[in-house]
C-alpha cells in the first residue's frame, strides 16, 4: 500500500518536472524506472534526485576501457591538487615533506593490495609504461646471456609491440597460442622455455574476453625453471585476490584508471627478493630508485593509493554484485535470443567482462543501434581499425562471428536497471537486425551457410 | 567515552542516506545508497562495543566524504 502511494508520488513528481526531461524519449533511465512497475528498486531513490543534467547521457557499460573515479578517491586527491602542491622530492621544506609522506602512504596502500613490500612498488604513468619497463627493461638488462622471451597471442598491444621492437633489436620472441577457451596450454609453455629465456609475460585477466589465466601455475613453472614472470594485471588488480608471493610473480603492471582511480598513473611491482634487475627506460634525476626518473605526480599517486585501499575493502562486495549482474545479463540474453556465443572460458572468467557474439548481426551496426548505451566491440586501443579483434582471432572465432562481437562491462557502479535496459534494447535490436538480414532468412529456411558457393562478380 | 547507542547508529544511517541523495551523478547516487544500506545491514548483529565504535568512526568519516563531494556537486556544473 505504502509502496504504491510512494510510486504515484514519484510518478507525479517526474511528470510535473519542466523542460527537456519531458520531451526526451525513453532514453533517460529516470523516466524508464517510472514507466515500468518498480521491482526491487525503491522508486523514491531516483524521484528525489536533485535538478540534474538536462542533457541525458548514455549508460556506461564499458568499464574495461576506463572506470569513473570513486568519490572516495577524488576526496583523497583534492587536497593535493589545491593546497598540498609540493614536489615530493624537495627535501628542504614542509611542502616537500608532506607530499613525500603522501606518496609513501600511497605506495604502502598499493603494496598492501598485492602482498608486496612498499619498496617494490615504482610509480609510472600507467600500465603501458609499466609493461614497457617490464618487457624491455628485463630483456635488455640480461641481453648478454639471455636472448629469448615468451608471451601470448592475446596480450595487450603494448606488450606485443614491445616484443616486436625487441625482435628488431635482435631478441627472439615466442608468441604462445591460446586454446579455444582463451587460456594458454601449460605444457606448451613448459616446452617453449629455453635455457636462454629471460622473461615470460602473461596477462592475468584479458581486457577483451575477461578470461583468467592460471597465474599461480605459470608462476610455479617459471620459478622452477629460473625464468622471470611478468603479468599485466591492469584488469585484475583490486578485482580478484592477488598475492605476488603466493603466485610467484616477479613483475606486475598496475593501472590506475581501471580500478576507479585517476588516469595517467600506474605502478610496476618489481621483486626484490630475489632481486629482479631492470634497465631503466627513462633517464633523469634518479627518482623511484633510478628505475623511473621524473617527478612523481603526488595527486595522481595519492588517487592510485586510495583506489587500491578502497578496492581491498570492497573486493568481496563488488565481486558479489558484479557476478549477480553478469549472471542476470547473460541469462536474459541467452534465453531470449538463439545463436549467441560467449567468447572465452565460462569457468576461468572474470564476471565483469562479458564478450558475446551475435550470429548474423554486424557488430558495428548493433553498437550504433544501441546508441543509449556506451559499449564497445573489442579493446579501445584497437577500436579505430575495422579489423576484427586479434584476441578473438587467437581463440579461433570464425571470421563472421568475430565481426559480431560486443563487450559488456559491469563495474562497481553499474545498477540492475542499467543492465535490464541494456538487455532489453540489445534483444530488440538484434531481433530487428536479424529480420533485415538475408543470411538469417537463409538459416531459417534450413540452408547451411558454409555450403554456399558465393559467385564472383 | 560510552559506546554509540542504537539511536546514534540509526541517526548516522539516516544522515548518510540523506546526504547520498544529493549526488547529482546517477551512478554515484545509486551506489552510495545501496552500499550504505548493505553495510549497515551486514553489521547489524555486531555485539562487541569496540568493534561497533570502529565501524561508527569509519561511517562518520565516510559521511564527511559524502558531504564534501556532494557540496562540490552543487557548486559546479561542468
Amino acid at each position: 500500500m505504502l509502496l504504491r502511494t510512494a510510486w504515484r508520488r514519484a510518478a507525479a513528481a517526474v511528470r510535473a518536472a519542466p523542460g527537456p526531461r519531458s520531451e526526451a524519449p525513453a532514453r533517460g533511465l529516470r523516466l524508464r524506472v517510472v514507466d515500468n512497475a518498480p521491482q526491487s528498486a525503491v522508486p523514491s531513490d531516483t524521484a528525489t534526485a536533485p535538478e540534474v543534467e538536462s542533457v541525458l547521457r548514455p549508460l556506461y557499460m564499458d568499464v574495461q576501457a576506463t572506470t569513473p573515479l570513486d568519490p572516495r578517491v577524488l576526496d583523497a586527491m583534492l587536497p593535493y591538487l589545491v593546497n598540498y602542491y609540493g614536489n615530493p622530492h624537495s627535501r628542504t621544506h614542509a611542502y616537500g615533506w608532506e607530499s613525500e609522506a603522501a606518496m609513501e602512504r600511497a605506495r604502502q596502500q598499493v603494496a598492501s593490495l598485492i602482498g608486496a613490500d612498499p619498496r617494490e612498488i615504482i610509480f609510472t604513468s600507467g600500465a603501458t609504461e609499466s609493461n614497457n619497463i617490464a618487457v624491455k627493461g628485463v630483456a635488455r638488462f640480461y641481453r648478454s646471456r639471455k636472448k629469448h622471451l615468451i608471451t601470448t597471442q592475446t596480450e595487450h598491444k603494448c606488450v606485443l609491440d614491445s616484443c616486436r621492437s625487441l625482435e628488431a633489436e635482435g631478441f627472439q620472441v615466442t608468441y604462445l597460442p591460446v586454446k579455444k577457451s582463451g587460456i594458454i596450454d601449460l605444457k606448451e609453455l613448459e616446452a617453449a622455455i629455453q635455457p636462454d629465456t629471460s622473461l615470460v609475460s602473461v596477462m592475468t585477466v584479458n581486457n577483451e574476453i575477461g578470461v583468467k589465466q592460471p597465474i599461480a601455475e605459470i608462476g610455479q613453472i617459471c620459478s622452477s625453471r629460473r625464468v622471470y614472470f611478468h603479468t599485466d594485471a591492469a584488469q585484475a588488480v583490486g578485482k580478484i585476490p592477488l598475492d605476488v608471493n603466493d603466485m610467484k610473480i616477479d613483475l606486475m603492471s598496475i593501472s590506475g584508471h581501471k580500478i576507479y582511480g585517476p588516469k595517467g598513473v600506474g605502478a610496476i611491482y618489481i621483486r626484490r627478493r630475489p632481486r629482479v634487475r631492470v634497465e631503466a627506460l627513462q633517464s633523469g634525476g634518479g627518482q623511484e630508485r633510478g628505475m623511473r626518473s621524473g617527478t612523481v605526480p603526488t595527486p595522481l599517486v595519492v588517487g592510485l593509493g586510495a583506489a587500491c585501499e578502497v578496492a581491498q575493502q570492497e573486493m568481496e562486495y563488488d565481486h558479489k554484485w558484479i557476478s549477480k549482474l553478469a549472471e542476470r545479463l547473460t541469462k536474459k540474453i541467452m534465453n531470449s535470443l538463439p545463436d549467441v556465443v560467449m567468447n572465452g572460458d565460462p569457468e576461468h572468467h572474470y564476471p565483469g567482462c562479458i564478450n558475446l557474439s551475435f550470429a548474423y548481426v554486424e557488430g558495428e551496426s548493433l553498437l550504433m543501434a544501441l546508441k543509449d548505451v556506451a559499449l564497445s566491440s573489442g579493446s579501445a586501443c584497437t577500436s579505430a581499425s575495422l579489423e576484427p579483434s586479434y584476441v578473438l582471432r587467437a581463440i579461433g572465432t570464425d571470421e563472421d562471428l568475430a565481426h559480431s562481437s560486443i563487450r559488456f562491462g559491469i563495474g562497481r557502479f553499474t545498477t540492475e536497471e542499467e543492465v535490464d535496459y541494456t538487455v532489453e534494447k540489445c534483444i530488440h535490436h538484434v531481433k530487428r537486425l536479424r529480420e533485415m538480414s538475408p543470411l538469417w532468412e537463409m538459416v531459417q529456411d534450413g540452408i547451411d551457410l558454409k555450403s554456399i558457393k558465393w559467385t564472383q562478380h | 567515552m560510552a559506546a554509540s547507542s542504537r539511536a546514534q547508529v540509526l541517526d548516522l544511517y539516516r544522515a548518510m542516506l540523506r546526504e547520498s541523495k544529493h549526488f547529482s551523478a546517477y551512478n554515484y547516487r545509486t551506489y552510495a545508497v545501496r552500499r550504505i544500506r548493505d553495510a549497515f545491514r551486514e553489521n547489524k548483529n555486531v555485539k562487541d562495543p569496540v568493534e561497533i565504535q570502529t565501524l561508527v568512526n569509519k561511517a562518520k568519516r565516510d559521511l564527511e566524504i559524502i558531504r564534501r563531494q556532494t557540496q562540490k556537486d552543487d557548486l559546479s556544473h561542468y
